[in-house]
């Protein structure tokens, strides 16, 4: 079993341990996406590296936005705009467990100590047109993460299967800290000259934000800002694949897709400003979807993809 | 005899598919062994959160050797007949043989003799099938690989074993080798080891930490909880379907007690045990002196050094996390119905979508509440009552406890509708409306109660009818089978007399009532057939008037079966054919109805006049007994004419030659159908 590290002092401490550990083990240390996401599996990293028959390998740490979940910094567990930690190793190697055990070894949960246990959770994205199987991890009875075996993304089966790991960072470092409450968490070394909590980073923003995705956005505009998302999504799959400024053949899959994301996330807004009914909702979950679909079905086609050139999508390996 | 031994060694195998993996591991294994000529002696199979273990007890070593033999194409047939029967059979020429057969015709014939295969080729290929067409409820590829499984398969333990040893069956398959090691607990064992037999195997994965049978895991469990909720002075509060999960979520169970915050133990038990069980699988303990639930308990996967100690810390912090949120949604719901009240409260339901069809959930109220009103003065209960119980029935739909927990509702609105001072029955009608919640669950008996229950469901059903959406073969999204079933079994089981008919009359506007009838039929069909009544019985009585009375067509169904129990009454049944076979082909012939009143005068012979008198007696019988719909009565005096009408077919016979006789006979036997038709339509009775 995996050597078991000290304990952290703050939330930076265990994302960098998250970081050097999964650099270790080889996989690419990327950079949060630079726009507003639902969840870490929306990173393109995610979404489209799961796709096709290439070998991947990335970790990164994702922000993530969830309108509906503000509390206006009051409630200790609950954010709209919180940390995930994202690993994505595709093929999905077969000491994928231990890998994440070793993880939690090195932000200090001794599993001789606690009570570590894997279960039964099937994921799904009805947005993305993705689901995998796996389990929520506990630890003495928290949920500390998620660990899916991909199955489908945008559609299509995922031939060779990616193995998902998404840590949710505050709730995962508060339980290792021994925190009760986010904002009281120490953010950087609670011994530096300027130490920083959670609440000094991120307290004031949480409460504007609720007021805003709950009051003010302006819903008139982000219906419009869904509709011209889905239409530039759109336009953007249908031009040629050959470019006429260079002559090469250019799918942009991965600027549709940040049209995709930004529908997703308006609708996320809509949702939280109570303008979207219950049969509308699906209606809008289908929309996206099919954009993410439309992303999905580009993106095979390219190289990064495995796809030969000329963008004959990538066939399954072998049985 | 070797005994074989198998273990499927993967990661965590949801808890909720594990008996059933072992079964079919189990069923599959044995059928395809047999099929092969593999006759066991007996097999078990067990299941952990990694393993599915097989033992096999008694196999032969080998296959039983086979020879058969098979008839191929005339001697004289062309020389392709004959090439491809020597393909299909695999054998020369010169190993046929030719023989006449029955016709005498010379014709070749292939005597083939299979040698006896050795187990453990055999066990290899069955495996093989049995894991490539494994029947999980979801399964899924892992890596590169396309092998399917619940989750990644790592490792094949297979041995065949008996007193001189243990050998491994030659079998691989998506690069896993099946050898004879396993490995123990995750965390406390994970060293590999090997194992020579099954008794070994288990022996040797308990030194492992491992409990392989998921019926000890569960025992230890009850029995450990138990006795650490005895020692303090409580109760465990039993949950058949939590243990079994529990049990299939650990390898190594070791319980854990702990105390719940004082300042929790204000909340009703029921948020408390949901809470518990639902987010953490705990098992609630309960202070029998007080009622209340003070402590749970839950069950780790690992002896850990400290003695559980920060396990205990941990579950109780996410314990305290999680009822603060039930605290606080309970008080906030608390203070909204002290400031609101229950209608107040149930206005939230207008942004709350029933079917895009069938408007609010407010709008269902107001129709609820018409029903109940109407139901009420049937039900014996007060109208006001029952309209005062539907206005609320289901305002803590947009409680925050129940949006939380949606499997509290109805029971939050009972807490609620008594904070708020509804008394008289209302407080227990807004949980009891749900009610059967299904097959097994009690059928209110309160009067505002069924009220409630009853407009609720005919609703619903009415409604669902109205917009076409019934349901079809297995798919019902909407529960109407249920629902329907639940407004049987109050009927019935409190005896309530009442016309469903005027009930759809009151429900949702624009359903086909005489199909909903006809689904309600269905229903108590099935329903009375898991009770004994044979469908046939339920149809001759659904024949007659009145049968969208349920309470009276049981009484009449449950009579008939009484009656069709008894010789006399299956003889007079044969009876009642015969005379109606006789009348039905003659009316048919004559094209003619005999219902013209028979006269005694004509009748020739005692047997004839002997009928007449036994058919005014049962007549003068049957018809006040109809009256008071004393079915028993009726029917015993219809089964007291079996020995008349016996008699009567025994001596006369009805086409004579004589017309006026004979018509005479024929409208006597109308008779016997006029007066068995009104007590139930026995044509329907099959066999």
């Amino acid at each position: 079993m995996a050597e078991v590290a000290s304990k952290p002092a703050s939330f930076q401490e265990v994302i960098l341990r998250l970081q050097d550990y999964w650099g270790r083990q080889g996989c690419a240390i990327l950079q949060p996406y630079d726009m507003e996401v639902g969840a870490g599996t929306f990173h393109p990293a995610t979404t489209l590296r799961a796709l096709g028959r290439k070998p991947w390998a990335a970790a990164y740490v994702q922000p993530s936005r969830r309108p509906t979940d503000g509390r206006y910094g009051e409630n200790p567990n609950r954010l709209q705009h919180y940390y995930q930690y994202q690993v994505i190793i595709k093929p999905s190697p077969p000491d994928l467990q231990e890998l994440y055990l070793g993880s939690l070894a090195a932000i200090g949960i001794d599993a001789r100590l606690h009570d570590i246990r894997f279960v039964e959770d099937d994921w799904e994205s009805p947005t993305l047109g993705a689901w995998g199987l796996g389990w929520e991890v506990w630890c003495d009875g928290m949920e500390v993460s998620q660990f899916t075996y991909f199955q489908q993304v945008g559609g299509h089966d995922c031939h060779p299967v990616s193995g998902e790991l998404t840590y949710g960072l505050e709730r995962l470092a508060m339980y290792v800290l021994g925190i009760d409450h986010v904002m009281a968490m120490p953010f950087n070394d609670p011994e530096a000259p300027i130490a920083l909590t959670y609440g000094d980073v991120f307290r004031q923003a949480e409460e504007e934000y609720s007021r805003y995705n709950f009051d003010v956005a302006d819903t008139e505009m982000l219906l419009r800002h869904f509709e011209d998302a889905e239409a530039e999504c759109r336009r953007i799959l249908a031009e040629p694949e050959i470019d006429p400024r260079t002559g090469k053949r250019i799918v942009m899959a991965h600027p549709a897709y940040d049209q995709c994301i930004k529908a997703s996330h308006i609708f996320n807004l809509l949702d939280a400003r109570g303008v979207i009914s219950v049969t509308e909702r699906q209606a809008y979950i289908g929309r996206v979807r099919a954009l993410a679909k439309a992303c999905a079905d580009a993106f095979v086609t390219t190289e990064a993809a495995g796809a030969a050139a000329g963008g004959a999508p990538s066939a399954p390996e072998a049985a | 005899m070797p005994d074989l031994l198998i273990e499927l060694f993967s990661e965590e195998i949801p808890a909720r598919m594990q008996a059933r993996a072992a079964g079919d591991l189990e069923r599959l294994m044995v059928s395809g062994l047999r099929e092969a000529g593999l006759v066991c002696r007996g097999a078990r199979a067990f299941a952990t959160p990694r393993r599915l273990a097989l033992a096999v007890e008694g196999l032969p070593k080998e296959s039983p050797a086979r020879r058969e033999e098979r008839k191929g194409p005339r001697v004289d047939a062309p020389e392709q007949a004959l090439e491809g029967f020597l393909r299909s059979t695999g054998l020369t020429r010169d190993q046929l043989e030719a023989r006449e057969d029955k016709k005498g015709n010379k014709v070749w014939f292939a005597v083939i003799e299979r040698p006896g295969r050795p187990a453990a080729e055999i066990v290899a290929e069955v495996l093989g099938e049995v894991i490539r067409s494994f029947p999980w409820p979801k399964s899924m590829r892992w890596g590169s690989g396309s092998l399917r499984w619940v989750r990644p398969l790592h490792a094949i333990l297979a041995i065949l074993h008996d007193e001189a040893g243990a050998q491994v069956v030659p079998f691989e398959i998506e690069g896993i080798r099946a050898g004879d090691s396993t490995r123990g607990h995750r965390f406390m064992a994970p060293e590999p080891f090997s194992v020579t037999s099954f008794d070994d195997y288990v022996a040797k994965l308990k030194r492992a930490k491992v409990i392989l049978d998921p019926v000890e895991r569960a025992d230890i469990i009850l029995q450990e909880a138990e006795s650490a909720a005895f020692a303090q002075g409580l109760e465990l509060v039993h949950d058949k379907g939590l243990l079994a999960e529990v049990a299939g979520l650990v390898e190594w169970p070791v319980v854990l007690m702990g105390a719940i915050g004082e300042e929790f133990l204000g909340l009703p038990p029921e948020v408390l045990q949901t809470s518990m069980r639902e987010h953490q699988k705990f098992f609630s303990v309960r202070n029998p002196k007080t009622g209340r639930i003070e402590r749970f308990v839950t069950v780790a996967n690992i002896e850990a050094a400290d003695g559980g100690a920060t396990i205990l810390a941990g579950n109780a912090k996410v314990l305290a996390a999680r009822l603060s949120d039930a605290r606080f949604f309970w008080e906030n719901d608390l203070r909204r119905v002290r400031e609101e009240g229950m209608v107040g409260m149930a206005e939230g339901l207008k942004a709350v979508t029933f079917h895009a069809r069938l408007g609010s959930q407010w709008d269902r109220v107001q129709r609820i509440r018409r029903l109940a009103r109407e139901i009420a003065p049937v039900v014996g209960a007060k109208p006001d009552l029952a309209d005062e119980a539907a206005e609320i029935c289901k305002a803590d739909l947009v409680s925050e406890m129940v949006y939380e927990f949606p499997e509290l509702q109805g029971i939050m609105g009972r807490y609620y509708a008594k904070s708020a001072g509804h008394d008289d029955g209302v407080p227990e009608a807004c949980e009891e409306h749900y009610k059967p919640l299904g097959a097994s669950d009690d059928v209110p008996s309160a009067p505002v109660s069924i009220a409630v229950a009853l407009a609720d469901k005919i609703d619903t059903l009415t409604g669902f009818w109205a917009i076409g959406e019934k349901p079809t073969g297995s798919k019902d999204p909407f529960a109407l089978r249920r629902a329907a079933l639940g407004v049987i079994r109050i009927v019935l089981e409190n005896g309530l007399r009442l016309r469903l008919q005027e009930l759809f009359a009151h429900g949702y506007p624009g359903a086909d009532a005489g199909d909903l009838l006809a689904f309600f039929h269905d229903r108590l069909k099935v329903h009375l057939r898991e009770q004994g009544i044979r469908h046939d019985i339920i149809d001759a009585c659904l024949a007659m008037p009145g049968n969208d009375d349920l309470t009276l067509v049981v009484k009449r169904a449950q009579a008939l079966a009484d009656m069709l129990a008894t010789e006399d009454g299956e003889n007079l049944l044969q009876g009642f054919r015969r005379a109606n076979n006789i009348l039905t082909q003659a009316e048919e012939r004559d094209g003619v109805e005999y219902s013209f009143g028979a006269d005694p005068k004509f009748a020739e012979h005692p047997a004839e006049k002997a009928l007449f008198s036994a058919l005014d007696e049962a007549e003068e019988k049957i018809a006040p007994a109809m009256e008071r719909e004393d079915f028993e009565a009726a029917m015993q005096a219809m089964a007291a004419l079996r020995g008349p009408i016996d008699a009567f077919f025994e001596a006369v016979q009805v086409n004579t030659d004589n017309e006026i006789v004979r018509r005479n006979r024929l409208n006597l036997l109308s008779r016997i159908r006029t007066l068995c038709l009104s007590v139930a339509d026995l044509r329907r009775i099959e066999g």
